[in-house]
Formats: structure tokens, sequence, C-alpha cells
């Protein structure tokens, strides 16, 4: 290491935004944040927390003092799975699966998440297949992703997806639901429609810190 | 046969898409036993994993749709996708714990004519074939015992967790099909554990080595074949095995097969019905005679 | 008419603030001014504290000046004051039983948002009082005499303290336990914190102690199977299970454990928690008090066949000590004063799966390694593993079934004391790497702090963070073959993997299995866990509703040895105090039957939950025994023809009292 570099490390009151708590609490599986013990559980029984920049603990704590920016721009939000091990495990009872939900949405909403960051193209992606065939298609799903995120990586991809076109499991013309039950479901989720998030447009923001995650870098260290 | 009993399929857009192979096991088993599989009309996507991503009351709506059909057919529902399960149970936990929730999705519902009540009971195929035909009466059908076949079971994250299985449900229940087929049960401590899902396509270092962990242990657990009960960690761990195997320099070949398929072999059902071919690593299993050697897994495709 | 007959009725009202306790809430101004104009009442005051003394000159004064012969308070609820004012009631020269105290501080002031509807409900409540206290009578209590016997249930080192203290002042004790060995949990225990002085060493003196004291009569493998009357004079039925050895007559050799056909212990011992062996006949433990050993008929051959050669018989001889035909017995006990000190279990850990307890031999629950760190125990005192190793590291895991919502939500409050216990004692006996996770570390206590800081300066790792669960499942060579931990180390913010040979699960304090049944027979209150309830948190942590019954140690809530002693002995205590005292006064609530009015129905008869009531055939009519009647109304309530009544709460009163809500 050459040079030291002296980086002022301070967060100020008023730098945070405590009402983020209160919006994470008022959204379904949230309310229970509060009694987190920062026992670190989660962080313990998460498959991915050691991709993480921050841990679901970490998370949860941050959103109780109000360090907004940084929770909504944390990619840990972007790997968790979805395998409710937090939510079973939580001696505070806290559905963290959820509370990673509620995040995923606010930084979507606010736009909030790394250009070309292929998880939350991935969910605009799918909620926009579904509201036009009402079922989704992983091959157009996929294709839509890439050519979104890493067109270059059409060229791996590609050899998996002969092998399954091979054997009759690769359809372009995907299962769709009948045209007038079609319509049923775009007017059904019409009328909840509310924040328009499709029409959000994501910042030039990238992960705070941790390794890049843009596509093409992949993460640099996953021997953890 | 006796009577037949028949319940409501919800095939998920896995079955219908690359898990194909999937479903026609399932068709084929529940059709020797005698269930009948009767496709919910209309069904659409259950918002799957990531729909909760972008709209909390969208993605309840969606999988609302589905049960308020499903409630006017009134027969139990059957979702062979643990993702497409656990999404449907949780949705009616909620709506059932969150009156705000309910009051939107019944306004959209009504919207289209339709109306949830919260009655639809929803199982994984595997809960009802434990029920329904039970383990001595699968044993009993049993008709090419898969003598000296280690199985490691993969239930997946989604199964067990909290909205998933009925009460006094476990997946220690789960496992015994695989000795009534003749198997050998491996015991396989990480067949809860999370194989990274949609992590595969998208961040996929970090979704292989979750998959890694899993095809490596089942090696070392000596099993020949590892079966799973959902469609997604089915594509999941066998999809991945040749680049893992590059980047991990280490043999994890191991046959993933649909747990019907498992099952159909055992009730001496054709290759063919179980659409085995459809699978990327193959399963090779020859009868053999009880004491003799085991089955012989096959090679990367 | 009136409650008094002819005498006019002047009552007396008095509001309290409690501070800004009820003042906060109710407008006691206007409360005291609306009760001024109520029929019968002559002077009506609010005051700050009406318990001070100088709120209770009051009512002395005013009755002295205005006359007065009722008194109503609205204050706090009667659990706390209702007899103070009644003291000042008859300081003031009239009977206590002509006041009444409305609480407006439980039921309104700290129950309600809106000002306005408190202050009208407390008004409701105060003209109700009014209306009810006009029909009040004179009313003497009753005095009946204290037996000085006392009963303790349970014979752990509460139990045993409890004992000891009572006998030594002269007070007959009955010791009843279930267990073969008085000694209780605290007999299991290797060192106990802070000090490190041996739990044998000091406990089993006074194990001792209980048997040499002629004053105690100590009954072993027994269990309380009724009980009945009230404080003073309670009636206890006993069930003694047999031990098929004689007591009297056995002189504690041991010849007959030696001469068993068994050569060697087969079947798992409790008291080392299985993992020690017994034969079917055996001492629990060497110190084991009464030191007479038992058999387990499940397991003995003369049971499930007799054939056996009958060894022990024969060596036993004259002494002739030992009795196959032995039956379960009941006995039955008179007392004035019960202390309940049934004690604790430890949680269970196969509820938490993640532990993998029960599938993982070298998976511990912290009682298991009390049993293999001590001198006497299964292993004489070597912590060797199941499959044989010595540990090299292992991992301590705090907070096992406590202060978790799919468990127990409370802290046990002992564990991170013993937990730092056998962090230092294993690191001692196997030089290994001590791992202790917890959540927060609580050290509260004398010494403790400082003991922390001991087994910190020993170089035990303190890892903040919950560990989320053990597997075998190994990810490189070092952790092949051993448990691996993981967990996020909260404070060093990072996951960690940590394996270890050997895992500690530090389980909470639970209570017992039957404690609702024993709640029940007891008729003691009983919280949402299952502790018993003590009759006020901070003022009465040792009574319970019950009259005549006190608690001591676990059953009351999770608490160590020395709170346990010191509660033990302050049980003995309020007991001593009741039976010196020589009587107690009963509530005059007692219900009475009017001959003439009485049908002779027997509804009554069959109601009374305490047998209070026979039918006289004679006469055709129900008789109440005023002695047995707790005054619970179940008879006034039940009578058809009106016949049942009682005091305190008579039909004019009551229907005086809801008139006076509602109009
Ligand atoms: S497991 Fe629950 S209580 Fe513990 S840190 Fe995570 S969210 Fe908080
Ligand atoms: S649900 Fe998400 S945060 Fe929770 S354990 Fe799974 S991946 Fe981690």
């Amino acid at each position: 290491m050459s040079r030291v570099s002296f980086v002022r490390k301070v967060k100020y009151e008023k730098e945070l935004q405590r009402d983020v708590a209160a919006e994470v609490i008022a959204t379904p599986g949230g309310e229970k944040i509060l009694s987190c013990l920062q026992c670190g559980t989660c962080g313990g029984a998460c498959p991915l927390s050691v991709y993480m920049d921050h841990t679901p603990r970490r998370l949860i704590g941050m959103l109780r003092e109000g360090f907004k920016q940084e929770v909504v721009e944390s990619f840990a939000i972007w790997l968790c799975a979805s395998c409710y091990e937090c939510t079973v495990l939580c001696p505070a009872g806290i559905k963290v699966t959820d509370v990673m939900y509620a995040l995923k949405r606010i930084a979507i909403h606010e736009g909030i998440y790394p250009r070309r960051f292929p998880i939350p193209v991935l969910a605009k992606e799918f909620m926009e297949m579904l509201k036009g065939t009402g079922r989704n298609n992983e091959f157009w799903l996929v294709l839509r992703v890439l050519l979104k995120t890493a067109p270059m990586k059409l060229l791996t991809s590609w050899p998996l997806g002969l092998r399954l076109w091979r054997r009759g499991r690769m359809c372009l013309i995907g299962s769709r639901i009948p045209k007038p039950a079609g319509a049923d479901l775009r007017r059904m989720l019409e009328v909840l429609e509310h924040g328009n998030a499709s029409d959000v447009k994501p910042s030039n923001v990238t992960p705070s810190q941790g390794p890049d995650l843009l596509p093409g870098g992949a993460v640099s260290r996953v021997n953890a | 046969m006796a009577s037949t009993r028949a319940y409501t399929y919800f095939p998920g857009c896995c079955m219908h898409g690359f898990a194909r192979h999937c479903q026609d096991s399932l068709y084929a088993v529940f059709e020797d036993l005698g269930l009948e599989l009767r496709v919910l009309p209309e069904w659409n996507c259950c918002g799957a994993t990531t729909y909760m991503s972008v709209d909390e009351h969208q993605a309840f709506a969606l999988a609302a749709r589905n049960l308020a059909l499903a409630e006017q057919i009134g027969l139990e529902i059957l979702a062979p996708c643990t993702a497409c399960f656990m999404i449907l149970k949780k949705a009616q936990d909620y709506l059932a714990r969150y009156p705000e929730i309910r009051a939107k999705v019944d306004r959209a519902l009504s919207a289209i004519g339709l109306r949830y009540q919260g009655t639809a009971r929803i199982y994984h195929p595997l809960e009802i074939l434990l029920r329904d035909v039970g383990l001595k009466g699968l044993k009993a059908r049993v008709k090419q015992p898969l003598r000296g076949l280690n199985v490691a079971p993969y239930y997946g994250c989604l199964i067990a967790r909290p909205y998933a299985l009925s009460n006094g449900v476990t997946l220690e229940a789960f496992d015994q099909f695989i000795p009534a087929l003749g198997a050998n049960l491996v015991d396989f401590e990480l067949k809860a554990h999370c194989c990274g899902g949609s992590l595969t396509g998208t961040i996929e270092d970090v979704g292989r080595r979750l998959v890694y962990i899993l095809l490596r242990q089942a090696k070392r657990a000596k099993a020949d074949v590892m079966v799973t009960v959902c469609p997604l960690c089915q594509l999941n761990l066998e999809a991945h095995q040749g680049k893992i195997q590059r980047q991990y320099g280490e043999d994890v070949t191991i046959p993933i097969p649909y747990f019907t398929q498992l099952i159909g072999m055992a009730l001496g059902l054709s290759d063919k019905s179980l659409a085995l071919e459809k699978l990327l690593v193959p399963i090779r299993w020859q009868p053999v005679e009880k004491g003799a050697a085991a089955a012989q897994p096959a090679t990367a495709a | 008419m009136n409650g008094n007959g002819n005498k006019s009725v002047k009552i007396g009202v008095y509001v309290c603030h409690c501070g800004t306790n009820i003042a906060g809430k109710v407008d006691v101004k206007a409360l005291a001014e609306s009760a001024a104009g109520l029929p019968g009442v002559v002077v009506s005051r609010e005051y700050k504290y009406m318990c001070s003394d100088p709120g209770q000159d009051l009512i002395v004064k005013d009755t002295k000046q205005f006359g007065l012969n009722r008194i109503v308070v609205a204050s706090c609820s009667p659990h706390l004051h209702e007899l103070t004012f009644r003291k000042t009631t008859a300081n003031a020269g009239e009977n206590p039983y002509l006041f009444h105290l409305v609480n407006i501080r439980e039921h309104v002031s700290w129950v309600s948002d809106d000002p306005a509807a408190a202050t009208e409900k407390a008004k409701a409540l105060v003209k109700a009082a009014v209306a009810r206290v006009f029909w009040h009578q004179e009313l003497q209590p009753r005095r009946v005499p204290v037996n000085p016997s006392v009963l303790i249930v349970g014979g752990g080192i509460a139990g045993i303290h409890a004992a000891l203290t009572l006998a030594s002042a002269g007070k007959p004790v009955y010791l009843v336990e279930r267990k073969p060995s008085i000694g209780g949990h605290m007999a299991q225990f290797d060192k106990t914190f802070p000090t490190l002085d041996c739990a044998a060493c000091i406990l089993t003196p006074k194990m001792t102690s209980v048997k040499q004291q002629p004053n105690i009569h100590l009954m072993t493998l027994a269990e309380v199977s009724e009980v009945s009357g009230f404080v003073g004079n309670f009636k206890v039925k006993v069930k003694r299970y047999p031990r098929y050895i004689d007591e009297a007559k056995c002189v504690g050799c041991g010849e007959c454990i030696e001469m068993c056909v068994y050569k060697e212990g087969k079947y798992p011992n409790d008291f080392d928690l299985g993992l020690g062996k017994r034969k079917p006949i055996y001492m629990p433990f060497p110190q084991a008090v009464p030191p007479v050993p038992l058999i387990d008929p499940a397991t003995c051959i003369e049971f499930k066949s007799h054939k056996c050669p009958k060894g022990c018989v024969e060596v036993c001889g004259d002494r002739d000590a030992i009795d196959f035909s032995q039956t379960v017995k009941e006995v039955e006990l008179e007392v004035g004063t019960i202390i309940m000190a049934t004690g604790f279990k430890t949680f269970e850990p196969r509820r938490l799966p993640q532990y993998g307890y029960g599938k993982f031999p070298n998976v511990y629950t912290s009682l298991e390694v009390e049993r293999l760190v001590n001198a006497s125990g299964p292993t004489l005192g070597q912590v060797v593993l199941r499959d044989g190793r010595r540990p090299e590291a292992i991992g301590i895991l705090h907070c096992i079934g406590s202060r978790d919502e799919n468990t127990n939500r409370y802290c046990s409050r002992v564990c991170c004391m013993y937990s730092l216990k056998l962090a230092h004692l294993l690191k001692e006996k196997t030089g290994a790497h001590v791992y202790n996770f917890y959540i927060d570390m609580r050290t509260p206590g004398k010494g403790f702090e400082e003991f922390y800081k001991r087994v910190l300066e020993d170089g035990v790792s303190f890892i903040r963070g919950k560990v989320a669960g053990v597997t075998t499942w190994a990810q490189s060579p070092a952790e092949e073959g051993k448990l691996i931990l993981r967990v996020e180390d909260t404070l060093l913010g990072v996951v960690r993997r940590i394996p270890v040979d050997m895992v500690v699960l530090s389980v909470a304090m639970e209570a017992q299995a039957d404690a609702e049944n024993v709640r029940r027979l007891f008729n003691l209150g009983c919280s949402a866990e299952g502790w018993f309830l003590e009759r006020h948190p901070k003022l009465a942590p040792v009574d319970t509703f019950t009259d005549g019954i006190f608690l001591a140690g676990c059953c009351q809530g999770p608490k160590d040895i020395p709170d346990t002693v010191a509660q033990a002995g302050a049980a003995a205590a309020q007991s001593m105090s009741l039976i010196d005292k020589g009587y107690v006064e009963m509530e005059p609530n007692t219900a009475w039957i009017e001959e003439e009015l009485c049908s002779g129905c027997h509804v009554c008869v069959a109601m009374c939950p305490y047998t209070a009531i026979h039918f006289d055939a004679d006469k055709k009519v129900a008789v109440l025994n005023e002695a047995l009647c707790k005054g619970c109304g179940t008879c006034v309530a039940a009578c058809p023809s009106g016949a049942a009544q009682q005091n305190l709460f008579r039909d004019e009163q009551l229907f005086a009292e809801v008139e006076g809500v509602l109009v």
C-alpha cells in the first residue's frame, strides 16, 4: 500500500430520513421492525449474506435509524432470493423477507438502483410480460432482460438454451391466458395501479460499496 | 381401481414451459394411481417471487384471482411448483390477516366479476400423494423397486417455510416416500437450503455457487440422484452442472429427477411417459437384483 | 329503611387525585361536586393523596364533625387500599364495612383516552357506590385459628431452605418432593456462579439437616393430589408412590445395589439426564436424601417376570427392607400455610431443530454439561464427547428458548451467568478454545460483572450474534467432521463459520410441564408462560392471591440460587407471621340461607364448590357452614327462591349499585 488516505466518516443527524422506517412499518410484514434485537440470526441464516454489502440485520438497524440512502442503495436487497430462511428463524418475529420486498419496492419506485442491474430490470420485465400474456415465458423474459442489461451474455447463455430446445423444453410461443381472461387480468391490475412503478427510470446510482455487481463484471469474490 | 379422486391442478408457468417433463410425469403418476388432475381454466401466473418486488397489492391480487377461480370449482388445489405453492398459501394467509390488503384485492376482483372467499385448500402434490395414497398404498403399487439407488431428497427453501406445509406435515415425513419406492434414503442435511432461484440467471457466480454447494454435498453424501419437488429447483440444479464443474474443477454430475419421475419409475411406468429423456442429465437406472451393485449415474450431458 | 335500621344515613365522598394518575384524566373537581348533590351525601371532597396521613385524617375529622356513618373513597384498586380505608373508617369510630371503595384509576383514568368520557364514567361509578353504601350494614370479621404446620411443595434448594428456616423456629413442616431425593436442580450442578463454590459442598449439608431435623416430615416420591380448606386450615391429600424399599428399615448400606442381577448399570439415570447408567435398583446420586435406594418397577426383573433370584432381598437379610408389595398410599395432612417451591424445567431444544439437538450427538444442553464437568457425574468430571473425543473447540449458545417469539419471550435471567461459568470450567478442564455466542450480556448481580471480566481474561471468545444453525456440512477440510456454527458477528460486521467439536445450548428455564394443573389444585394465578403469580410484583413478591399460600424459587419465575434462597426465607417468614399471630381475620362476606324461604330444592348443595352446604333432612332445608363458605356467591346466584343471601353482596346493595350506574 503506497498511500494512506484519511476518509472522514461521520453521520450527521440532519442527513437521516427517519420516516423511512414508518414507510416499511406500514407495509405488510414490516410491522415489527422496531422490535429487532440486532441478534444477527437473519444474517447468519441467509444463504446470501456473505455476498451482501449490508446483512439483513444491518439493513433493519439502519432503517430504524433513518439511514435511508444506504438502505435503498444497498445491493443486498437485490441479492435476496426470497428463501424465507430469515423469516422462519427471526426471534423477534420479523418477516425479514417482506422487509426486503418492501425495500425493493421503495428502490424501484424511487428509481434508485444500479443502471443495467439485472434484478430490478427482471422484476419490471416480468411484470410487463404478465400484463401482456397473463403468464410468463422464461425464454422471452431472459432474452429481454439480457438485451437490456448485458447483451453480450446472450453468447454465453445460448448453449443452455440449445440443450433445452433439443429436449423440447424451450417454447418460443409461450402458454398464454385466453384473450378475454387476459383483458380481465389487466383490468384487475389497473384497479390496483398506483405509483406507476413501470414508468420509473433507473438513476445512475451504483452500489455504495462492495464488489462490482454490474453485468459482465460479476461479483469478484464468491468463495466465502 | 376405486373411484377417482379429482383435484384442481394449478400448473404455473414452469410446468407449461421448460418443465414439461415434470408435468408429463406428474400426469402419468397421478393417472396410474387413479387420481385426476383438472387444469384450472384461465389460470394466470402467481407472480412468482418477483412481482412482490414491484407492487405488493397487485402481487396478492394475481394469486387471489387464481384462488377465486379455484373456489368456484371447489376441489383442492395442487401446485406442483414450490414457488406457486408458497405464494398461493402466503397470499391466502395475508388476505386473511390484513383487512387493508383484502379490501383492495376484493375491489380489484369484483371489477372483473370474481369473489375471493379464502376457502381454497392448497397442497403440494407430494403432500397429497402421502395423504391420499399413503406410504403403504404407494409401497403396494411399486412394481419396480428402486433397489440400491441412493436418493438425496431436495425440497428447496420455499416448501418448508412459514406459510407453506399444512400443520404437522414435515420434511422428515416427506422423506419416507423414498424408502417406500425401495430406494435408499440419503441423509441430506441441505434439503431445505436455498438453490439461489433466479440468481443463476442474474448474478450467475453467486447463483452457481449456491447450486455447487448442494451438488457437492449430495455427491459427498454418496447420492446417485437428487430428487426435487420443484420445477425451478430442478432446472437450476441440472442446467449448470457443466459450468460448475469447469469453474470448481470438481465432478458434480448428478441426475436431478422431479419426484414424480422417480415415483413413476418405481411404479413401472415407461420412460417415455415420464419424459425421462428430457432431463439434461440423464438418469440411467437398470433394475438390479437384490444385493447387486447400485444404479449407474450418468456422465455429464 | 336502610342498612342501618332507622338511623339516618350520612355519606362522605372522597375523590383521590393520585397525583396526576387520576387527576390527569378525570376532572376530580367536577366529580366531587356532582357527588355532593347525591342523596345522603353530607360532604364531598377531592384531595391529592387520600391514602396519605392527611388524606385519612380528613375522613376521621369529617366523620366526627358531620356525624358521617358511610364512607365512599374513589381512588385506586381495592387490592391496594381497601384495607387502608377500612382501618381509617374504624379509626373514625365507625364499622369498617360501612365503607366502600370505587376504582377510578385502573378502571377509568388508566384505560381511557378521552378526559370527558373518563369523568362521566367516574361520576357514574361514584353514584353507584353512594347508592350501594346506603344499604351497607355493620359486620364483624370472623377470626379463625391458624394451624402451625406448614406444607412445602418441592424439595429443591427453595423448599429445603424454607423447611429448615421454619423447622428451626419450631414449626412442624411437611416437605413433599416428587423425585426420590431432595436437592432439585442444584444437586445436579457442578460449581455455582460467580464464586465457583461447589454446589454439592454447600447443598448437601442442608440436605442432611433436613433429614436430621425432627420438625421436618420428609415425603419423597410424593405428590399433592387434593387441597381444600383455606388460610390457617388447609386440608391436603398427598399421594405417596412406592419406593419398594422401606425407609424405616433401610440403613442405606447399598449392598442390595451391588447384588442386583445386573452387574452393570443398564438404564439411563434421570439424574444424569441419561448420560449415566443405573440398575433397576439404584440411588439417584451418592448424597441423595433420604439415603435409601429405590426400585424402578419398569425395569426390575422381579416385577416383569417374578423369576428374579433377588440378590437384593437376600443380601438385605434380617433388615428386611425390600418390599415388592408396596403400593400407592394417600395420606391426609392438616396445615395452616403452604409454600410452593415446585421449581422449573429446562427448555426442550428439539423444538428448535436448527440447533441439531438429538440429531448430532455432540450437541448438549447446559444441564447435561453440568453433569459432564461434575466430578461425581457420569464421566467423573472428564469432559469427553459422546464419541470419546476430547473437544478442541466448544461453542456455547446463549438464549436457547428465551428472548424468542418462537419459543419464550422472556429473558431467562440466569443463562448468561451459567454460560460464563461453563465457559470457564470447560476451558479449565479441556484447554479447548471456547466461544460464547450472545445477544446481550446480562450480568447485573453481585460479583457478576467481575466474573465476566475474568472469563474475558481467560481468553474465551465472545461473539455478539445468535447462531443461526448447527450443521455438519463442511466447506473445507478444516471443517470436516466438525459441527459448524454459522453466525453473524454483529460487532465486527462479518458473517463467520466456526467449526467446533462440542455445542452447548444454554437452555432457558421454563415453568414445570404440569404447572397449569398444580395452579388449579392450589387455586393460584399463573402468567401466560406458566409462572405462578405473586400478589404484587414489588410489594408482595412471595404472597399469592390465595391467602396462606406463598411462593419460593423458580416456580414464580427464573432466578438464581441467592435469589431463590432469599425468597424461600421470605416465604418462611410470611408463613411464620401468620402462625405466630395465631389467627386470621376473614372477610365477613359469607352467605347464609333464610330457612323460611328455602324450598329445599338442593340446587345450592350441588353447586357449592367448597361443600359448605348440606341438606338438613329433618327440616328439609339447606344449611350453610359459615366456616367453610368462601363467599364465592354461587349459591346466591343459583337459589331460585332467593333464600341464599350474602353479606356485602345483598340484593338491595347490588340492585342499588346497578341502578346507580344506569340511571
Ligand atoms: S433475526 Fe430478527 S431480531 Fe435478529 S437481527 Fe435479524 S431481524 Fe433483527
Ligand atoms: S429471504 Fe432474503 S434476506 Fe432472508 S435469508 Fe433468504 S435471501 Fe437472505
